[in-house]
């Protein structure tokens, strides 16, 4: 079975750690992370991403930037921004962001 | 013509951990049901119960509005900006967790329950600098009146938040009738019943039950026995 493959973007790293760690105890789900526009954006470019989860920290400027180059290199891959910061509600934007 | 939804109480998901029971009127946690996912800005309403000496360990947030308040009991606070504090009934609590804050919340008392509402909002912007404050507002709580609890204004009644959004509670004699006037246009009104029975326009409501009301300008709430609820004004586009 393809796993769900997630791209999270988070600058506080703890944060990360936790949102990556809860992706991937979901067996339908893999997650890596990103904690700088720059490391997002190479890491995009890396691998076929499913979903990209934007979380706290990046400017608002650096989270266009970030759209404006996912929707240059793949325009399907929906791009969701994640409230919450741990459990909550990070599955439900998953699923609502695949479904979109 | 307004507009209405209603959340019986028994439609809640019951997430049981055995050391913490949670009634959720939204999707949450491993939780996703599409028709329940929130109300305007309101993202998650948990009915929680802890055990006694149990509680949420360390874990973080981050761009959300997060409010408690106790029912019954009291809650043991501590997080990562140094706040170690004891919210307890009659009090409410709000974290704006921002660029992200840790924290974990435990029952202060090892041999009774504590029984206490984790509210969420989406706020109305992201990575603000994380806080904490609490409140006590069981001391301005008149009979058959409804206490503002929340808004969005630093120098207004009760905590306030990063959202356009009022919180009013209140207790109820039977047959006792009030008004709730919209703070905002375009803002909705979600009722929790938390004890008794209530009619709000024509809508009957019992213990624990949720009602959305939105777009309408009149709102008549009466307690049909002795009744306690809580307003919940959030804005509908946030």
């Amino acid at each position: 079975m393809k796993k769900t493959e997630v791209l999270v973007v988070c600058t506080h790293q703890e944060i990360l750690n936790t949102v990556v760690r809860l992706i991937n105890s979901n067996i339908e789900m893999s997650a890596i992370g990103a904690n700088t526009l720059e490391q997002a954006i190479t890491t995009f470019r890396s691998a076929n991403f499913d979903l990209v989860l934007v979380g706290a920290g990046l400017q608002k400027s650096e989270e266009t930037e970030l759209e404006n180059v996912i929707k240059k290199l793949n325009r399907e891959t929906p791009i969701v921004y994640h409230y919450g910061g741990g459990s909550g509600l990070l599955f439900t934007e998953i699923y609502q962001g695949l479904s979109n | 013509m307004s507009q209405t939804i209603l959340h019986k109480a028994a439609t809640r998901t019951l997430a049981d951990h055995g050391w913490l029971k949670s009634y959720q009127t939204f999707s949450f946690g491993m939780q996703y049901n599409p028709e329940r996912i929130q109300f305007g800005a309101l993202r998650v309403l948990n009915d929680d119960w802890v055990n006694g000496g149990k509680g949420f360990g360390e874990h973080p947030h981050d761009n959300m509005e997060i409010i408690s308040i106790p029912l019954e009991g009291a809650l043991q606070h501590e997080d990562s900006l140094e706040n170690v504090a004891v919210i307890e009934a009659g009090e409410i609590q709000v974290m704006s967790a921002g660029t992200g804050i840790y924290h974990k919340e435990f029952n202060k008392n090892r041999n009774e329950p504590v029984k206490f509402l984790q509210i969420w909002l989406f706020p109305n912007q992201r990575n603000v600098i994380p806080r904490y404050h609490q409140e006590r507002y069981d001391t301005l709580m008149k009979p058959n009146q409804l206490t503002q609890i929340l808004s969005p204004d630093k120098d207004d009644q009760g905590v306030w938040i990063y959202q356009d959004a009022w919180f009013n509670i209140g207790k109820f004699d039977r047959g006792i009738k009030t008004d709730y006037q919209f703070k905002n246009k375009g803002n909705g009104l979600y009722v929790f019943v938390i004890k008794g029975d209530v009619k709000v326009n024509d809508q009957i409501l019992n213990e624990r039950d949720g009602f959305g009301i939105w777009e309408t300008e009149n709102i008549t709430i009466e307690a049909i026995n002795e009744m306690e609820i809580l307003l919940m004004e959030v804005p509908m586009n946030y």
